[in-house]
């Protein structure tokens, strides 16, 4: 039976060790911005000895390029995107603390095999309900890569974010499984 | 001979491209709502409801329904005894230069090796068809990547056939499961060139929800497909039930007789698009 928690970040073992697939999770406090280009970079910085853009341990990374903000609001539209193009990256930043992610889609079996190993967890947000979910976001402020624009890496304050658990760290999933056709 | 100024082609522009990105069109409303009725699963249910709150709060606040603003697309019928007074691709990519920045939506052009990018949302994608008449119509659509980065073209061989187009389609929506954020609309085309059946299949995204392919044949196609797609199970954002597609849309050409070309564009359920005739 699924059951429904609120968590604060930054996320330790014992928070992720309470989440099976299917809970729902409204998420609180600060998460970090980084899809495609911004992984590229970070993981650049670290294999080079460099400190990372913000601190990895207990972070949840949003996979998220948000839209422009408009006069008054703190950020645009600001749903997840899809999640794959950072499976490359996101087993060795498990391995250095981070213990969350946020996205839409399938993960590959490495990313889930680092859940499993190094006690992490894969939230699902609603993918294109980018203006309902900007409203749980209080502040937005950009702390490193501002030359990739909507992929520079942002400190976002949140909350009450509306998450669901695809993947935990007990291998459990909750994406359906396609009923292929027998003939 | 119409003349037309391009000068009003890129406020035609430049508003259709804001208003696209901040309200769904009523067809696609209106299968969201008829889903939500039909939906068994909770989770299902509950996304179906978030995105119809999603589109009512985006129509309200002017804030883009998603993130991702798209590519802007543009499929457009030039008359030929209409004059643009101008270069009308440079008017299209002014009207998204300005639609973009001024409607607070996210440039997402970037260049495909560096991944710099281009800063306002162009080049456009434009394809101009030259039509009878002085009319000058403009179709414009707001791609996005997650969908994009799911759709197909194959060349299959024609012994193959409507089994072999129906299996392609039917493995590529269940290996893209949860990606494209379903409930997708899935334009297929078939036939043409390699060239033509990714734009054929595009094209057929247009057509409203609502309307049933005028050749009742292509219809039951569509049919099938839209059935052994939701068979599939997948459900709202992969979460399980009966609603993994709103529309199967097919657009079909005569192609030379060693091929069948088949492309599957799949569009997520932000279905953003907007068309103007200028006058």
């Amino acid at each position: 039976m699924s059951k429904e928690y609120k968590l604060q970040t930054p996320l330790t073992d014992e928070d992720v060790e309470k989440l099976r697939a299917g809970d729902k999770v409204l998420l609180s406090g600060l998460v970090y911005t980084a899809r495609d280009a911004a992984h590229k970079k970070i993981v650049t910085a670290l294999e080079k000895g460099e400190e990372p853009p913000f601190p990895l341990q207990g972070a949840v990374i949003y996979y998220v390029g948000p839209s422009p903000a408009p006069e008054g609001r703190p950020i645009g539209s600001a749903g997840p995107t899809t999640s794959y193009r950072m499976d490359s990256f996101a087993p060795y930043l498990h391995s250095l603390g981070v213990k969350a992610s946020i996205g839409k889609g399938k993960r590959n079996q490495a990313v889930k095999d680092a859940l499993q190993t190094h006690k992490g967890v894969y939230f699902g947000a609603t993918g294109g309900a980018g203006a309902l979910i900007s409203q749980c976001i209080e502040k937005a402020r950009v702390i490193a890569y501002e030359e990739l624009g909507p992929e520079a890496v942002r400190v976002l304050k949140v909350r009450d974010f509306p998450l669901l658990v695809i993947n935990d760290a007990f291998g459990g999933e909750l994406y359906a499984m396609p009923r292929l056709p027998t003939t | 001979m119409r003349q037309i100024d391009a000068a009003s082609i890129t406020d035609k522009v430049a508003e259709m491209v804001v208003r696209a990105n901040v309200e769904l069109p009523q067809d696609v409303l209106k299968a969201l709502a008829s889903a939500l009725e039909e939906e068994t699963s909770p989770a299902g249910r509950e996304v179906l409801q978030q995105l119809l709150d999603n589109a009512a709060l985006a129509k309200s606040t002017r804030l883009p329904l998603c993130q991702d603003t798209g590519l802007a697309v543009f499929f457009v019928e030039l008359g030929n005894d209409c004059h643009v007074q101008g270069d009308l691709t440079e008017a299209i990519n002014q009207g998204v230069r300005r639609g973009y920045k001024e409607g607070f939506l996210r440039k997402s052009a970037c260049h495909p090796l560096t991944r710099a990018n281009t800063g306002d949302n162009t080049p456009a994608i434009i394809h101009t068809d030259v039509v009878p008449g002085d009319g000058l119509t403009i179709r414009f659509m707001a791609k996005g990547g997650g969908s994009e980065n799911m759709s197909r073209a194959t060349m299959l061989t024609p012994a193959q056939g409507w089994k072999g187009i129906r299996d392609f389609v039917i493995n590529r929506m269940a290996e893209a499961g949860p990606n494209p954020c379903p409930p997708t609309i899935v334009g297929v085309g078939i036939g043409g060139t390699f060239d033509q059946a990714p734009i054929l299949a595009k094209k057929a995204l247009f057509r409203p929800l609502d309307v049933p392919h005028p050749d009742p044949e292509i219809a039951a196609m569509e049919d099938e497909l839209l059935a052994a797609i939701n068979d599939l199970g997948i459900g709202p954002m992969g979460l399980g039930g009966k609603t993994t597609c709103l529309g199967v849309r097919i657009n079909m050409a005569p192609c030379h007789i060693a091929s069948l070309p088949l492309a599957v564009n799949v569009q997520c359920h932000s279905s953003r698009h907007l068309e103007v005739s200028i006058s």
